[in-house]
């Protein structure tokens, strides 16, 4: 479902973030990325829905190799993968339910449908009663679950999310990794970068390091490994 | 890949809703577009006033031409009327009108007084034609070749008079041209780069967009529907006070000009040009004012 071969990221301030990145993950599969911060694990995040392109190497998505994808055609290699964003990119001119939504107006889904799906991941995430609400009257941990919703509301076959409950409570966390989870045995493949050394040490699955924009460990059903 | 109706629908929606959530950026936009179509307005109502009224002078220059006094009788009329045939023929001659002497001389004493009514005994006048040209500006060429047709004494058109007011009016009308297109050039690049600044400071919105799967033209329809409606809103005020202006302004000064030689453009058909002028400047500089600024932030 998603591999990179050899991916080399240089940002052009001369940062190394990806240096030489080799992975294979297969559908299904859930993926914790874990490492020190400043280690690549944003920008490992990024390449895979072409925020960021490779300096070299290649990235393949479902079967897409992203360097030979056309700009025009990123739009929807990105409708196939619903992604949480660290820094949550919500649209601040746009309520809790249109932000939610957009992401079922770009694939100009029926609006009966876009209502009930939108109203069932609100509640899911549990914020059906913040839907007239705007993004800066709500907390990060708020934010964080929008943009949550939002990355699932289309069904996507990959969820990539970035420290999706960086922003939240011990309970909320649970909460968010038992959507996780539940959508995960439906068989979307989820890809989650965290700092949270209870989640992964408690539900395992694969676990890859990142330091230095390498890959220093990948085992299945392995630990966090860091002190927190 | 075609566009749904839903979807189309939900992109005037959406312009509308981001036109009042902006507050004050709609504001300023609008005022952009209010102050310069009021400017080109004005100034377009000036110029085809001024142009009409270039053209009613023009229109009004003629020849005067003097036949020779001859004795009365049949055959000097019949040279008179000889002369006018000669001259209808002349390809750029528009009219011809024939004046006596005795009607010359009742002008003179209209104009200046009873004191020359003695002349009445022993008019001195020519019989007098008025001549036309078809194009005024050929009005100096066809004096030179009345001149020349026989029992003319001399045809006078107040040369220098005449090629001097020509020069004024081109140059007039040059300078109108260029001022309005100047005008047009200020507010399509005033509106714009508001716009523009407008934005801007919605680039990351546009980021965003694309992230979460938008193709550029589901970005791009509604912030150019919402500049449409930038330019529909901001040239409401402009048509307005325009419309009220030049009517009460053509009500308070058309009837003491009844007759006169210079009048102003009737408010039919000038106004719904002018208005529906400053109606497309405003729409097309809205659409294509966001249409460029949102391009630019695109490339994500
Ligand atoms: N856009 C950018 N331009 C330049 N350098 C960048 C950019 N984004 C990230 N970097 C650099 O690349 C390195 C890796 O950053 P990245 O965001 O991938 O780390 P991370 O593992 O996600 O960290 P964190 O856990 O704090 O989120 C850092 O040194 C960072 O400064
Ligand atoms: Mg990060």
């Amino acid at each position: 479902m998603i591999q990179m071969k050899n991916v080399v990221k240089k940002y052009p301030n001369g940062v190394v973030a990806a240096n030489g990145i080799t992975i294979d993950i297969k559908q299904g599969e859930f993926v914790y990325v874990v490492g020190p911060s400043g280690a690549g694990k944003s920008t490992f995040i990024k390449l895979m829905y072409r925020e960021e392109k490779p300096t070299s190497g290649d990235v393949i998505i479902a079967g897409t190799n992203l360097s030979t994808l056309k700009n025009r055609q990123v739009p929807y290699l990105r409708r196939q993968l619903g992604v949480v964003f660290q820094d949550f990119k919500l649209l601040p001119r746009m309520n809790v339910f249109e932000n939610v939504a957009y992401a079922l107006e770009v694939i100009e889904e029926n609006p009966q449908v876009i209502r009930k799906r939108v109203m069932d991941v609100l509640d899911l995430v549990g914020l059906k009663h913040k839907v007239r609400m705007f993004p800066n009257e709500l907390s990060g941990g708020e934010q964080q679950r929008v943009s949550i919703a939002r990355s699932i509301v289309n069904m996507p076959k990959v969820v990539i999310a970035d420290e999706p409950t960086g922003n939240l409570d011990p309970d909320t966390s649970w909460e968010i990794m038992n959507i996780f989870e539940e959508i995960n045995a439906r068989g979307t493949t989820i890809v989650m970068a965290t700092h949270n050394r209870e989640i992964v040490n408690t539900i395992r699955r694969r676990v890859i390091a990142i330091e230095g924009g390498l890959i220093v460990r990948d085992v299945n059903g392995g630990e966090y490994g860091y002190e927190s | 890949m075609a566009m749904k109706a839903r979807t189309l629908q939900r992109h005037f929606r959406e312009s509308l809703k981001s036109l009042t959530r902006n507050g004050w950026m709609t504001f300023a936009s609008i005022s952009a577009v209010t102050v310069t179509l009021l400017l080109v307005g004005v100034f377009t109502i000036i110029m085809m006033n001024l142009n009409k009224v270039a053209d009613d002078i023009e229109n009004d220059v003629e020849i005067k031409v003097l036949i020779d006094i001859m004795e009365d009788s049949e055959q000097a009329k019949a040279a008179e009327k000889q002369l006018i045939k000669q001259i209808k023929a002349l390809p750029a001659v528009e009219e011809v009108v024939y004046s006596s002497k005795e009607q010359e001389l009742d002008l003179l004493i209209k104009d200046y007084g009873e004191d020359l009514s003695l002349f009445e005994q022993s008019n001195p006048l020519n019989n007098v034609l008025y001549v036309k040209a078809k194009d005024p500006q050929q009005t100096v060429k066809v004096a030179k070749q009345i001149e020349k047709l026989e029992h003319t004494q001399e045809a006078v058109y107040g040369k220098e008079k005449v090629e001097k007011l020509f020069n004024f009016l081109n140059i007039s009308r040059n300078v109108g041209i260029v001022l309005i297109l100047g005008l047009l050039f200020t507010a399509i690049f005033l509106i714009s780069n508001t716009i523009r600044i407008t934005i801007f400071a919605r680039k990351d919105e546009i980021e965003i967009m694309k992230l979460v799967g938008a193709t550029n033209s589901f970005v791009r329809i509604p912030f150019v529907l919402e500049g449409m409606w930038l330019g529909i809103l901001g040239s409401i005020i402009p048509i307005t006070v325009i419309s009220v202006l030049y009517s009460n302004i053509y009500k308070l000064i058309q009837p003491s000009m009844n007759g006169e030689l210079l009048q102003l453009l009737d408010t039919t058909p000038l106004l719904y040009q002018v208005n529906a002028l400053l109606l497309a400047i405003g729409v097309f500089i809205g659409i294509w004012g966001s249409f460029m600024s949102v391009r630019k932030f695109l490339k994500v």
